[in-house]
């Protein structure tokens, strides 16, 4: 992220560089796509009417945004703390794959076993240690190897989609089961969840990761060491950083937390392992992670945003039949386009706007 | 189909199909990362032009219009990854991301708005395909040749022209370049539109080729199949085009041993045969097999001095 920071001539207030200019940026993604659905046909103020009660009318309605919201903290935290240690983690979709794996099979290996109060808390142990040994792959190799860790991690999503294929498919498929699942887990691995949504106690995991991340990065020695390897390696290697140690700590870190999506969809939602539960979680989190700014207050507020898009999306595709629910993808998209690579897009029309009152 | 000489024919021609795309695609991500630029959105770019592709056979009854359209969608998106890595100087792989997600959504909800067919665009026939030209069988419509005459010419342009000189210095050391007198962005754009100009061909022949239609996510991985075979290859046209005929062999091997019992082995899983080109690149760039070196400026925004 070195060169989205260049120093500019005339520098904006420090708000309106913290504050307005990421405003500035998601609003651009919003207008966006108001043209898009204006060229389909439908009014855009409308569609957003639906969206907004279809999000927040009822408390269904907000059991399932919050849901979806807990899956965007999940995998935004996980982009967010690796972009802190400047590297870019895109593998977020086979990490949450592998995490689903990992608690999936502690929980069928030891779930007549072992009451609720000792089997959620493995398999959420397990869902962390697999995403996180699916991250720690690609760090290795860059770390020990020199291969650059964007390539690696999305070489591993597809690697990781090829063997949950094979695992579904030829092992773990329940015995008679035309789809390919595995059996029912037993309820001793179910989350509470709230009653009528796929709402569970995931949500509380991922604000105390929030909160976690948040005291690791900024109130640790760790956390120091990270951010300053992200800002600047030859002089975090100058205070004594260990840079592969390093490396291998944020992704571990990034790894586990993207894992934690199999757990709010596997042990709240499905109670079996299936296939393709990541559906585009792992993406999305680069959208969320750029538009909470790294920060995980945020990547909640963030979340919460793409959470309601993603309920409120699938109502609005209901209600609308010309709006698909694949309109919450392009607004994804454009979000990472507008607060991502096209960041200083609007910097010079801010400058612009602030200048007159400091003359150069 | 027990004649082995048909067999191998079959089976060679089954290769080429699959590797065509592959072909046209690295060729077009080779053109953008020699000069510098990252592109993970040749799968996105692959996508829309796929879409464009098939909406525009389907809606003008003309294969050509088709390939026309699929050529422009890509390039739109092409500009935008220009506008976005050499124009503001954004991240690279950031902007090649949302390329690939804005593709993979707006193809469905204006495939959907367009045709109500769920993202699909209807079925293509006759003159709305790019058909085969001397071997009905084999399936060696126009791209298939286009794909191979472009690897040479994708050769002695990087290798033997005052462009292609230029393309591999401002790759290697843009500063350079510059002092020259020489415009780095220019130059980039060109790269990134010769990019956009193959994918835009590969997505057509995905959609208008190979297939009779559009279809949801219908590129499935291949372009960044085609991105492993450009660093397979080194980031060299002949070697690139040896992975994507690789890549393609796997992919004809994989259909056909669905099943099979191998002497010695048992069953290889097709899930494996699949992952493979993605786990050979990864074992290339930890320099297991060989060493793969990158352009040495890739990724990084160029900055004039003030």
């Amino acid at each position: 992220m070195k060169a989205v920071r260049r120093p500019l001539p005339g520098p904006l207030p420090v708000w309106a560089d913290i504050i307005l200019l990421p405003l500035v940026n998601v609003a651009l993604a919003f207008v966006t796509v108001g043209i898009i659905v204006r060229i389909i046909g439908v009014d855009p103020l409308h569609a957003l009417e639906l969206l907004v009660v279809g999000a927040l009318g009822s408390p269904e309605s907000i059991g399932y945004t919050l849901y979806y919201a807990t899956n965007f903290i999940f995998t935004g935290l996980a982009v967010a703390v690796a972009f802190h240690a400047g590297l870019f983690n895109i593998g977020g979709e086979g990490q949450a794959y592998l995490g689903g794996l990992g608690c999936g099979l502690a929980i069928l290996a030891l779930d007549r076993y072992l009451p609720a109060w000792a089997m959620i808390p493995i398999a959420i142990a397990t869902a962390a240690l697999f995403g996180a040994a699916w991250a720690a792959v690609p760090a290795w190799l860059q770390a020990w190897r020199g291969s650059h860790i964007v390539i690696t991690t999305i070489m591993f999503n597809f690697v990781a989609a090829a063997l949950m294929v094979y695992l579904m498919v030829n092992v773990l498929i329940a015995p008679g089961s035309m789809t390919p699942q595995s059996r029912n887990f037993e309820p001793s691995s179910f989350l509470p969840a709230m009653h009528g949504t796929a709402l569970n106690l995931s949500l509380a995991l991922s604000l105390a990761c929030c909160f976690a991340v948040w005291v690791f990065l900024w109130h640790t020695p760790w956390g120091y060491a990270l951010r300053s390897m992200g800002h600047n390696p030859e002089a975090a290697v100058y205070a004594g950083t260990d840079l592969r140690r390093m490396t291998m700590l944020a992704m571990c870190i990034s790894g586990a937390l993207a894992g934690f999506v199999g757990v709010n969809e596997l042990m709240g939602v499905h109670h079996r392992i299936v296939l393709d539960f990541p559906a585009g979680y792992g993406f999305a989190g680069i959208a969320v992670a750029l538009m909470g700014r790294n920060h995980p207050l945020g990547i909640v507020l963030a979340a919460l945003l793409f959470g309601a898009l993603q309920q409120g999306g699938a109502e609005l595709a209901f209600d609308i039949p010309t709006i698909t629910r694949e309109m919450v993808v392009v607004i994804q998209g454009l979000v990472i386009l507008f607060s991502g690579a096209l960041v200083q897009l609007p910097r010079p029309w801010l400058q612009a706007l602030f200048s007159p009152r400091r003359p150069s | 189909m027990d004649d082995p000489l048909a067999l191998l024919f079959l089976t060679g021609a089954a290769t080429l199909r699959v590797a065509t795309p592959l072909i046209l695609c690295a060729m077009g991500g080779l053109f953008s990362e020699r000069s510098g630029i990252i592109d993970v959105g040749l799968e996105g770019k692959m996508l829309m032009a796929a879409f464009f592709a098939a909406a525009v056979a389907a809606v003008t009854h003309s294969a050509w219009w088709g390939v026309a359209a699929g050529i422009a969608a890509a390039e739109v998106l092409a500009l935008l990854h220009g506008l976005a890595c050499i124009t503001y100087r954004g991240n690279q792989v950031v902007s090649g991301v949302a390329i690939n997600i804005i593709a993979a959504g707006l193809t469905i909800v204006w495939g959907n708005a367009w045709f109500q067919r769920g993202g699909q665009t209807p079925a293509l026939e006759g003159g709305e395909r790019l058909l085969p030209l001397f071997f009905p069988r084999a399936g060696d419509n126009i791209l298939v040749y286009v794909a191979l005459v472009a690897v040479p010419l994708t050769w002695w342009i990087v290798t033997r022209t005052r462009f292609g000189l230029r393309l591999r210095a401002v790759g290697e050391m843009p500063l350079a370049v510059d002092t020259a007198g020489i415009s780095v962005p220019w130059l980039r754009y060109r790269a990134v539109l010769i990019c956009g100009l193959f994918t835009g061909l590969a997505g057509a022949y995905i959609a208008i080729a190979q297939n009779a239609g559009f279809s949801r996510d219908m590129t499935a991985g291949q372009g960044f199949i085609a991105l492993a075979a450009v660093i397979f290859g080194k980031w060299r046209p002949f070697p690139a085009l040896g992975a994507c005929l690789m890549f393609g062999l796997l992919d004809a091997v994989a259909i056909r041993l669905q099943g099979v019992r191998m002497p010695g082995l048992g069953e290889v899983p097709v899930q494996l045969i699949q992952a493979l080109p993605y786990l050979l690149t990864v074992f290339l760039l930890a320099g297991f097999i060989g060493r793969a070196v990158a352009p040495k400026a890739i990724g990084v925004p160029y900055e004039k001095e003030h």
